[in-house]
């Protein structure tokens, strides 16, 4: 009952005129953002946190997170028209929306993935509404030692279920905690690997990273495959919308299994990538017209876009209630949340009501504010990708060298983003996923704290993160999770052998 | 925006994906040899500053020896790009790297004047008045959005203080 007077003075808070106003322009900036190639969730967010210094932490987190939504619906209308899609989440969306827009019913595909988004979001925001408080009382009651097997937990899950290698998940993770580590040690108060560079005193900005590898190297990528925008005009009114929603109830049991497959995906670091796709696979081998999948089916629309939006949106959980974020952008709006002067994590429900309650119920009102303004929109927004790259490219650069620059005043910021940019180019080509290694040098201090810590309580002995059942449990989940992709190939060969 | 060659050589796929899992072996190497000057063993307050980043350098090592061990044994013989996409790339790079050289001494308004001009100019062949309009006002919807409304400073060179900005 206290949530629920909580998420009303959480609608009173998000209902101020400016916060009204704050959420509108988020949301407008990020289908902007989620149009354009080079320009993603995380990276947008991060060149835009500035601009949030100035403003009460409330309506800068309003905004912050409306432009996250916005960058996912927009995600899916390139995905749909031009087969190009915005954000890596929406590629399962190209599948069956842009042979849907070839044959006529881009109108019909856009109101099913916008309404799809919609309803994930909304369930994933139930979700958090019903289950954050739990999960941050419950955490309350964590040691040193169980939060580092939460971190364990969150990075054991990234190398079982991301799609890259596990090896080079790893790798990329290590060389983002090892980034984390150079600087001032906060524990001894010791410099460490700065091997005599200034420069390099308080270690390396995740903002920096973000921007470099998400910005920078995705234009680079853009610019080698040498992009040429072709694609369908969108006609989206109110006939086709209302049909459109007549048909969409039929698929309420694709839609509900998308949700809880986006929500479990979105919470554990796994994020709204894998579970689009997964998403999509599981609709494709149960739907009856499976076969049609691929050929422009609206389910094949509804189920990734779904998931996706569900993982996006419950990704904040954790980051809320834990202090783990489950995505990159979720990890930038936690380096804001530092920024702002707010401890995320389980402390943050207990001293910041106002906060908390207020995101989240600005969840609520800015994924209806979205779907209004994509479903008006959408040819405004498509018209944008009509502009071509040789125009956009450098506006994005310049973008990204300001974003970079006042993170904190610094030019050389600017040459590090731009380093960053072209390691981020080469290892997104060199199959390393990014989102570990910015989560890493998001977390590494705290997790070596925690593992520092627990093993001062436990004179040395790694005992400690097996020594009562809750740690025992939470680690031995990141074990399973570290080793998913060989228990899942030992249990196929079982089932094989036994056929 | 097509390469203009039609020539498909360009450098292997594995030649790369090795260059980079030793590139990846050396930071970790670097991160280890940081650690040990930190110290790795315990002090009197617990570990010491260089105890965590050793194990994490020792798994960069040894994480970056399996994917070059696999990236080898791979059977791939495709390209890593084609040289005109590499030209593409590096259009970008080089003159971003002497945007963002330049950045300390012109402040970022000049500075982004010319990289936009140069880029619409050179790389998308625009007509210069298209050039002139984009180039100006993108540092000017800058200037009054950050400066003027949001209060965030941006590095301004000798011509923004000879306007008095």
């Amino acid at each position: 009952m206290e949530e629920l007077v909580n998420l009303f003075h959480g609608f009173a808070v998000a209902l101020q005129p400016f916060n009204v106003m704050v959420m509108l322009v988020g949301i407008v900036l990020g289908v902007i953002i989620g149009v354009l190639p080079g320009l993603g969730g995380a990276n947008g967010v991060a060149i835009l946190l500035p601009l949030t210094f100035s403003m009460p932490p409330t309506s800068a987190i309003i905004m912050l997170s409306c432009i996250y939504w916005g960058a996912l619906f927009g995600g899916a209308i390139t995905s749909i028209l031009f087969n190009i899609p915005g954000e890596p989440w929406s590629v399962a969306t190209t599948f069956d929306g842009y042979p849907m827009a070839q044959k006529g019913k881009a109108g019909e595909a856009l109101t099913a993935a916008f309404t799809s988004s919609f309803v994930g979001a909304l369930f994933a925001v139930a979700m958090i509404t019903l289950v954050a408080p739990l999960v941050a009382s419950f955490a309350l009651q964590f040691g040193p030692a169980e939060k580092f097997a939460v971190y364990f937990l969150a990075f054991c899950s990234f190398v079982g279920l991301s799609k890259e290698p596990p090896f080079k998940t790893i790798a990329a993770m290590m060389v983002g905690f090892a980034l984390a580590a150079v600087g001032l040690d906060s524990i001894t108060g010791q410099l460490r690997l700065t091997f005599g560079f200034t420069e390099l005193l308080n270690g390396f900005d995740f903002l920096i990273a973000v921007i470099g590898l998400f910005g920078i190297g995705e234009i680079l990528l853009t610019m080698e495959e040498g992009l040429a925008f072709r694609g369908g005009t969108a006609k989206i009114n109110l006939r086709v919308v209302l049909q459109t929603w007549k048909e969409l109830p039929a698929y309420w049991v694709t839609s509900l299994r998308s949700c809880v497959i986006g929500c479990w995906m979105g919470i554990t670091p796994a994020g709204a990538t894998p579970a689009s796709f997964m998403s999509y696979g599981i609709a494709k081998r149960v739907a009856k017209n499976g076969s049609n999948f691929g050929k422009g089916e609206i389910e094949g629309v509804v189920a990734p876009e779904t998931a996706a939006h569900a993982a996006g949106t419950s990704a904040l959980l954790p980051m809320l209630s834990l202090g783990v974020p489950g995505s990159p952008t979720a990890a930038v709006l936690l380096g804001g949340l530092l920024i702002w002067g707010l401890q995320p994590g389980p402390m943050l429900f207990v001293e910041q009501k106002e906060f908390v309650w207020g995101l989240i119920a600005s969840m609520y009102l800015g994924n209806i504010v979205g779907l209004l303004v994509v479903l008006t929109c959408v040819p405004i927004f498509a018209a944008i990708l009509r502009v071509p790259f040789s125009i956009i490219a450098p506006l994005i650069l310049v973008l990204c060298a300001i974003g970079a620059y006042s993170v904190h005043s610094s030019t050389f910021d600017v040459m590090l983003m731009l380093v960053f940019g072209v390691i981020g180019y080469l290892l997104k080509k060199c199959n390393y996923p990014l989102a570990p290694l910015v989560l890493a040098i998001v977390l590494g201090d705290k997790a070596e704290e925690a593992f520092r810590q627990s093993l001062l309580g436990s004179q040395g002995s790694l005992g400690i993160f097996f020594s009562n059942t809750l740690v025992s449990t939470i680690m031995i989940l990141g074990l399973i999770a570290l080793f998913w992709s060989v228990i899942q190939q030992g249990y196929t060969r079982l089932r094989g052998a036994s056929a | 925006m097509t390469t203009g060659s039609s020539s498909n050589a360009g450098p292997a796929h594995k030649l790369v994906e090795a260059a980079i899992a030793l590139l990846i072996a050396l930071f970790g190497v670097i991160v280890i040899v940081g650690s040990l000057k930190a110290g790795i063993n315990w002090g009197a307050e617990g570990p010491r500053a260089g105890f965590f980043p050793f194990y994490i350098g020792i798994f960069i090592v040894v994480s970056s020896a399996i994917n070059l061990w696999n990236g080898l044994r791979e059977d791939n013989d495709g390209l890593f790009a084609e040289w005109g996409q590499l030209r593409q790339v590096m259009s970008v790079i080089i003159p971003t790297a002497i945007y963002v050289g330049a950045m300390p001494f012109t402040g970022l308004y000049l500075a982004s004047i010319i990289f936009i001009g140069w880029f619409m100019r050179w790389l998308g062949k625009y007509p210069w008045i298209t050039v002139v309009a984009v180039a100006l006002g993108m540092p000017v919807v800058t200037y009054f959005i950050f400066e003027r409304w949001f209060l965030v400073p941006l590095p301004k060179g000798p011509v923004e203080e000879w306007l008095g900005l």
